[in-house]
């Protein structure tokens, strides 16, 4: 089986989503990639050194900068002609174009996959994560997305694929990229940090989740996530949230800080390796699937545990 | 302009499921059923773009058993005009609910189609980019915000990483995030006058739509129980359990 593998790149390097995904696409066949971009060629020869890639397509276009699916979708179907699978990472930009892809091919999409079973079978996370399906299609082509924390990262470095250019439609005149406010962090990225501190309700107001949580996580080296409840409540923006309708995460330590473990939230991190909760209630149920618990007041104890580290 | 919302019969999102002994599903007998989070918020959004004078016309559609009635009398007593249901008691996939509302676009010809983002039980968040795909239209996916300026939308999206704004060519397809509104609750005599509106009921045939599916779910299982953990006394025995695992 041949796949074709979305590659998402800021034009100059690959993100870490990608190398998930190609690890995934080899246990089904032959990796190809799909650079699509604005003056990525640098991205695409990134790309062509991750291990266990055979090819790699870069369309090179204006109308490609934002990967406004409109404009993308179609020319993935091209490709599709010679290939038998399409496989893009569970991110936002995954999640809005693969839908679309598979309808114009006619078939139906795998969500958010876990595990490959079998050629055309593999499980998937479904009722916020509380069932495991396993799923076989019966379409011609594949098309899915997939899950990066349940997917070992492909080695960045180690191939030398060719670099074959494509050009698609371009712009299909329906959509335009008006502009973008992205979150500024320093701190590790939420999706592939190893350790995350992640604050929930109990932290009050945005003053307080900053004096409470971030040194905390700084002294950690650890990524900020955040509850719904503390989304919703202002203390921090979106795209900390952590839950089945914010980001997956699977870290090697996950600290909830004052976060009472709603089915949503658990969604989002029960796969981490090591959950530590701190609450000050004793049966919230985050202590049901944490590993190490602390019934304490997180306005004293996390203080005390950042000073002490 | 006419607003298509469709919306979602599911498991209610305070439930618990259960997945069932004999690993075939999820049991849903005798389980409190609501409208999907997402596709409550997209009502909420198509009430108030008619609100602002944007829309004439809200309709409500669903896809489901006869009792998806009671999702889409929630609808109208939000303030929805009338409802259509595709009465049927198979579990329909995304690309196939894709393309009945395919047909049923072709008939009403609205402006806007808004839809949740996912529904909370199939986890999928595909219909709305299918729709949007079979119809040949532009898409705006997970909004935050919506902004109707003549014949074009302004879709503010959220993505990882922050926030982006699109800006599509009408008739154009929408599907909600969580924060782009507060739903509201439907009063007393709203939920009284919804039983009077318009509610037809149709088949998939009737749109000659072929629900067949294309995936086969060959086992539902529980997802791996975590081993229970323990709990430290004090803060020193939390630093200590944090050395051991060589992060501090």
């Amino acid at each position: 089986m041949k796949t074709l593998v979305w590659v998402e790149h800021d034009n100059a390097s690959v993100k870490d989503a990608t190398l998930h995904t190609v690890t995934a696409a080899a246990k089904l066949g032959e990796v190809h990639l799909l650079v699509a971009g604005a003056g990525c060629r640098a991205a695409a020869e990134a790309a062509a050194k991750i291990a266990g890639v055979a090819k790699v397509h870069v369309a090179d276009n204006a109308a490609y900068e934002h990967a406004l699916a409109e404009n993308v979708a179609p020319l993935i179907v091209d490709l599709m002609g010679h290939h038998d699978a399409f496989l893009a990472p569970a991110t936002t930009t995954g999640k809005n174009l693969a839908p679309r892809v598979a309808a114009l091919l006619d078939v139906a999409q795998l969500s958010d996959i876990l595990s490959v079973e079998g050629e055309k079978t593999f499980t998937r996370p479904i009722y916020a994560g509380n069932a495991i399906a396993t799923v076989e299609s019966s379409d011609a082509k594949l098309v899915i997305t997939v899950r990066g924390t349940a997917f070992e990262k492909a080695a960045a470095e180690g191939a030398s694929a060719a670099i074959e250019d494509v050009t698609g439609a371009g712009d299909a005149g329906l959509s335009s990229f008006v502009g973008a406010e992205l979150a500024k962090s320093e701190r590790p990225e939420l999706t592939s940090a190893k350790v995350i501190v992640s604050g929930g309700r109990a932290l009050k107001d945005s003053e307080t989740f900053e004096q409470v949580i971030l040194p905390l996580a700084d002294k950690l080296g650890a990524a900020v996530g955040a509850s719904r409840a503390a989304v919703d409540a202002g203390y921090v923006p979106n795209d900390y949230q952590v839950g089945q309708t914010g980001k997956i995460v699977a870290p090697e330590v996950y600290i909830a800080v004052g976060i009472s473990g709603a089915i949503q939230h658990l969604a989002g991190m029960k796969d981490s390796k090591t959950i530590i909760a701190i609450n000050k209630d004793e049966d919230a149920p985050i202590f049901q699937v944490a590993d190490v618990g602390l019934v304490a007041d997180l306005f004293t104890a996390v203080p005390e545990l950042t000073g002490k580290l | 302009m006419k607003i298509l919302v469709p919306v979602k019969r599911v498991i209610d999102y305070n439930v618990k499921p259960r997945v069932k002994a004999d690993g075939t599903g999820v049991d849903l007998a005798n389980v409190k059923m609501s409208m999907n989070p997402f596709d409550e918020i997209a009502v909420e959004e198509a009430i108030r773009i008619k609100e602002a004078g944007k829309a004439e016309e809200i309709v409500a559609v669903s896809v489901g058993p006869a009792k998806a009635q009671d999702t889409l009398r929630t609808a109208l007593a939000m303030g929805a005009d009338r409802a259509i249901l595709i009465e049927t008691d198979a579990e329909v996939e995304p690309l196939a609910v894709a393309k009945i509302l395919k047909a049923i676009v072709a008939e009403e010809n609205p402006g806007l189609v808004i839809l949740g983002k996912q529904a909370i039980d199939d986890d999928s968040n595909q219909t709305g980019q299918m729709l949007a795909a079979l119809l040949g239209r532009p898409q705006g996916t997970f909004a935050s915000k919506v902004e109707i300026d003549g014949d074009h939308v302004a879709v503010t999206r959220e993505v990882d990483g922050g926030l982006e704004t699109v800006k599509l060519a009408l008739p154009a397809i929408v599907t909600t995030d969580l924060r782009l509104n507060e739903p509201r609750y439907a009063s007393l005599p709203n939920i009284m006058k919804a039983k009077k509106k318009p509610l037809d009921v149709k088949t998939a045939a009737d749109y000659g739509v072929d629900i067949a599916p294309r995936l086969k779910t060959l086992k539902v299982s529980e997802p791996p129980v975590r081993s229970a953990g323990i709990k430290v006394a004090d803060v020193d025995g939390l630093v200590a359990k944090l050395k051991e695992l060589g992060v501090a």
